[in-house]
């Protein structure tokens, strides 16, 4: 079983290196934001103090947790594609006939596709660094299981959600209906009671929102604290997210039992 | 009779309907180990339906599927650890090599190593693809990408072997390669072989043959005892015109 994990991580880690365009892709998205929306925006809003920071921050500073988020969610939605991909493709098939439980084939999948995601996030706080946007010394560290956590949330939405998806061409819904409104309608680009001022409502669905929590886990971690609730929600959201799409992958129901 | 168990392949009583759509209906025939049986079916026949349930993406529970003795039901992992298949859709991983495929699939049934690379030569060597091992399989012909995944197939050393229209795309001369190649693999290592076509040129006159139309068997047999004096090709537009 082992062997088997470590394959499916390897493949997906081959496989990113061949594809160098979708790790620059997934790095000059967050930086624009960082360098282009942030610096226009930094005059615009005001931030007061709001745990976990201690003093007053820059705009950049407050969305570089948010961006972690990005970065994780754009890369759960791009493994849902592949998924989805390599089931017209066939490579599922190959996957899934393989003597191991159907599970542990999918939670290796998992694993290997968030392992690519935080390899990301990393070289982004990198760059980020380098143009002075830097972090506690131990925020690098402590972040990497707020990563590790958030990640396999959202590769287990992309799973769910590539079980559901039945044909590539749908993909852009994705787009428009999961990932907009999941990084939007979150507290990746405002805090929360900022968010409040204008619309209550809106501050509610953002509080509902998982990737609010993944966010704020991250925003959290980056500063060696441990948000408690964040954690929990988040954990909460994976394990349904992954109950789900081990029901969509079931080959007694699921969406495979469709005609292909 | 029906309760019998062989190595080879069992197919009792199945039946399967996406919604309201019957796509197989009450579908039995068995295949003995070291046997190459045709499914040779028209397009919709139900033949992918049917390789589906076989490699357990889909389940069913009307009738019952024995793969090299193994309920696929009741023991699914050993059944699956037990055939090798052949995909329709192509499997291979277009930016990795022959042989870091080869490796993939060899690690997904537990076999890792020395004894995986022993393994990797001798299947590569035995479809003549040794030297092509560190060949990226974007850079092969459709034949060779083929004769990849059935190397592939031979890994674990399966018992039964399933291929769903394995020529596919393939130009004549290559097919014909390919279609030798596997019966002599089914003869040498005493397999169970069942290879889904709809093309009656590649069912030699002693291939075992399960002729497969609108989700019923319509014929069950040896090839030449199906076809008679007629040849298959015409034999077949009769069986499945009638409907």
């Amino acid at each position: 079983m082992i062997a088997s994990l470590i394959a499916i991580i390897a493949r997906e880690a081959l496989r990113f290196v061949h594809q160098r365009e979708r790790f620059l892709a997934a790095l000059v998205r967050p930086l624009v934001w960082l360098l282009v929306f942030a610096a226009g925006f930094r005059a615009a809003l005001g931030l007061s103090i709001i745990p976990p920071y201690q003093t007053y921050i820059t705009y950049e500073t407050y969305i570089v947790p948010g961006l972690c988020g990005m970065i994780l969610l754009f890369n759960g939605m791009q493994s849902s594609l592949s998924l989805v991909y390599d089931r017209e493709m066939g490579s599922m098939r190959l996957l899934l006939t393989s003597p191991q439980p159907r599970w542990w084939l999918l939670f290796s999948k998992l694993i290997g596709s968030t392992a690519i995601s935080i390899l990301q996030v990393y070289a982004f706080l990198a760059i980020a660094a380098l143009f002075g946007i830097t972090l506690p010394a131990w925020g690098y560290v402590t972040v990497l299981p707020a990563l590790l956590v958030a990640g396999l949330m959202l590769g287990a939405l992309g799973l769910l959600l590539s079980s559901f998806i039945k044909q590539l061409e749908n993909f852009a819904g994705v787009m428009n209906f999961v990932i907009f409104p999941m990084f939007f309608l979150s507290s990746a680009l405002y805090p929360l009671w900022k968010m409040a001022e204008s619309s209550e409502l809106l501050h509610d669905i953002c509080a509902a929102n998982p990737f609010t929590h993944a966010v704020e886990l991250i925003r959290f971690a980056l500063y060696v604290d441990l948000n408690l609730p964040a954690l929990g929600w988040t954990m909460l959201a994976t394990a349904l997210f992954t109950a789900a799409a081990l029901w969509g992958y079931d080959p007694a129901r699921g969406t495979m039992r469709r005609k292909t | 009779m029906k309760s019998q168990s062989n190595n080879g392949l069992i197919v009792d009583s199945v039946s399967f309907s996406y919604g309201r759509k019957e796509a197989l209906k009450d579908v039995s025939f068995t295949v003995e180990p070291g046997q190459f049986c045709a499914l040779l079916g028209p397009n919709g026949a139900g033949k992918s339906t049917l390789f589906a349930l076989l490699t357990r993406l889909i389940t069913t529970r009307q009738g019952r599927i024995e793969v090299a003795g193994h309920n696929l039901l009741k023991s699914p992992r050993k059944a699956l650890a037990s055939m090798g298949v052949v995909f329709q859709q192509p499997t291979l991983d277009l930016d990795l090599t022959v042989a870091q495929n080869l490796r993939y699939f060899a690690a997904l049934h537990g076999l890792a190593g020395r004894d995986a690379a022993t393994r990797i030569d001798a299947a590569l060597d035995r479809l003549a693809m040794r030297d092509r091992a560190s060949e990226k399989v974007r850079a092969l012909n459709g034949g060779h990408r083929r004769r990849t995944e059935i190397a592939r197939t031979l890994l674990h050393d399966p018992k039964v072997l399933l291929l769903d229209e394995p020529t596919v795309g393939l130009d004549a001369a290559t097919r014909q390669s390919i279609t030798a190649h596997v019966h002599e693999i089914t003869a040498e290592n005493h397999l169970t072989t069942l290879w889904a076509t709809h093309l009656t040129d590649e069912v030699g006159p002693t291939d075992r043959l399960v002729i497969l139309h609108q989700g019923r068997i319509r014929a069950d047999g040896i090839a030449a005892d199906i076809t008679g004096p007629t040849p298959l090709a015409d034999r077949f537009l009769t069986l499945t015109e009638a409907a």
